[in-house]
């Protein structure tokens, strides 16, 4: 991994820093439930893109900062994240030749598996309910893709992140 | 050299897998079972603090900005307001004075100390949000201003709730109406002992373990409920709520009794810290 072959990777770290941002952002309560689930879709772009430099380690760190922000179990989404890089990293080929669509079904199911592993996770230890609610920022995620890959397409090319 | 970063065994990324998954499961059981992490978790709120300012920048320049604009002579008129409420809560202590070096007095002859002159600090809440599933805010204040874990939060009105984790910059604060808060109380007028818990609710406590018989001499709509000083993590004494239903049920071995927090909980800009 010599660094003459990597560029952008500022582009890479200011996207995450972007996506921490819109999901701490104040919203009113139904909105919140259907926020989409930025930092997974941040992730789950660069580890298609370059899934030799971002993979199941970023996503671990990643997943630390993210609940530090949403005061969450240290580790709860670093587990989700981890799982999430993982099969986009395995399956980035296939997804790669996917249409968009099909990419936001796979988008739809990795994003929905980290819900479901934060609220089971944190039903163990007794912090919440199990709500139908966890599926919504997945469906958003899903309709949402497809713009979202275009743009971040568009960023990596112009700033020649590869 | 790039041939082999491209051929590289698919055991390792398995293998990354694994240890990632074991390190995640590890924290989350630490996180929950020990203390050990809540010095690392005080870096690292550390570190995100800029991620939260920056979230929180807009929403106080819009404020600011409101301020700068707004009229002179509401302004002025403003001010005159505040200077008569003022004068009229300067009233109001001078009273509170003299009672409080009486309260002293019969203390003294009591033997019993009370603790007065407690420290307090403001803090602003920071405009990001938490989790949504749980009623949490965020402050300004952190351990670089002395601010230390289950320290009480109050406002103008009433307990707000208490600080459960730490940064350099700033904190998390678990409101009383948290699912997960308990705080010990007291009925006023008849010095009943209870636990106010939250049920997730935004404005809504649940008042714990009051039997069905002797409800009528205990409790009643309308009574107003302070903290009992029990715990020891919140002064004694503070307002928390006001009773609005109260309703016996024969099915269970305690009523159903809930109350309405003073504080006001979910628009407060300012908050304040209590030592």
């Amino acid at each position: 991994m010599s660094l003459d072959r990597h560029h952008g990777g500022w582009v890479i770290v200011l996207s995450f820093v972007f996506s921490f941002m819109l999901a701490i952002l104040p919203m009113p309560a139904w909105a919140s439930a259907w926020r989409p689930d930025w930092v997974a879709m941040i992730l789950i772009y660069w580890c298609l893109a370059l899934p030799l430099r971002v993979g199941v380690a970023t996503a671990w760190f990643v997943g630390i900062i993210h609940d530090v922000l949403n005061d969450t179990l240290l580790g709860q989404h670093a587990l989700g994240f981890v799982l999430i890089a993982y099969l986009a990293v395995k399956f980035h080929q296939q997804l790669r030749l996917f249409p968009v669509w099909q990419q936001a079904i796979g988008v739809f199911g990795m994003v929905a598996l980290n819900q479901l592993l934060g609220i089971w996770i944190q039903s163990i230890f007794g912090y919440s309910e199990m709500r139908d609610s966890f599926i919504f920022p997945a469906f958003s995620s899903l309709l949402l893709w497809p713009w979202f890959f275009l743009i971040l397409g568009d960023i990596q090319r112009k700033y020649k992140v590869v | 050299m790039k041939k082999a970063v491209f051929h590289r065994p698919k055991q390792a990324l398995s293998l990354r897998l694994i240890v990632f998954i074991l390190a995640s499961i590890f924290l989350i059981i630490a996180d929950h079972r020990l203390d050990y992490l809540r010095i690392v978790r005080t870096h690292l709120l550390g570190l995100v603090y800029p991620i939260q300012y920056l979230v929180n920048l807009p929403i106080k320049t819009g404020q600011w900005l409101s301020v700068t604009a707004s009229n002179r002579f509401l302004l002025i008129e403003e001010i005159d307001k505040l200077r008569a409420e003022k004068q009229l809560l300067q009233v109001t202590l001078q009273k509170f004075d003299a009672l409080k070096n009486e309260n002293e007095r019969l203390r003294r002859l009591l033997g019993s100390p009370l603790k007065v002159g407690e420290r307090v600090q403001m803090a602003e809440v920071l405009a990001v949000e938490l989790e949504h599933s749980r009623r949490k805010i965020t402050i300004n204040k952190g351990k670089n201003d002395g601010v230390i874990v289950n320290q009480a939060v109050i406002d103008g009105h009433g307990v707000m709730g208490q600080v459960i984790h730490v940064g350099l910059f700033s904190s998390t604060v678990m409101l009383i109406t948290d699912p997960e808060h308990e705080l010990p109380v007291q009925v006023v007028r008849t010095g009943l002992r209870t636990i106010a818990k939250g049920i997730g609710a935004v404005n809504r406590l649940s008042l714990l373990g009051i039997s069905n018989t002797g409800l009528n001499t205990g409790i009643k709509v309308g009574d107003l409920i302070v903290t009992s000083g029990a715990g020891e993590k919140f002064p004694k004494d503070y307002p928390v709520g006001t009773v609005i239903d109260v309703t016996p049920d024969i099915g269970q071995p305690f009523a159903s009794v809930q109350a309405l927090p003073r504080a006001v909980l979910e628009r407060n800009s300012e908050v304040l810290l209590v030592w």
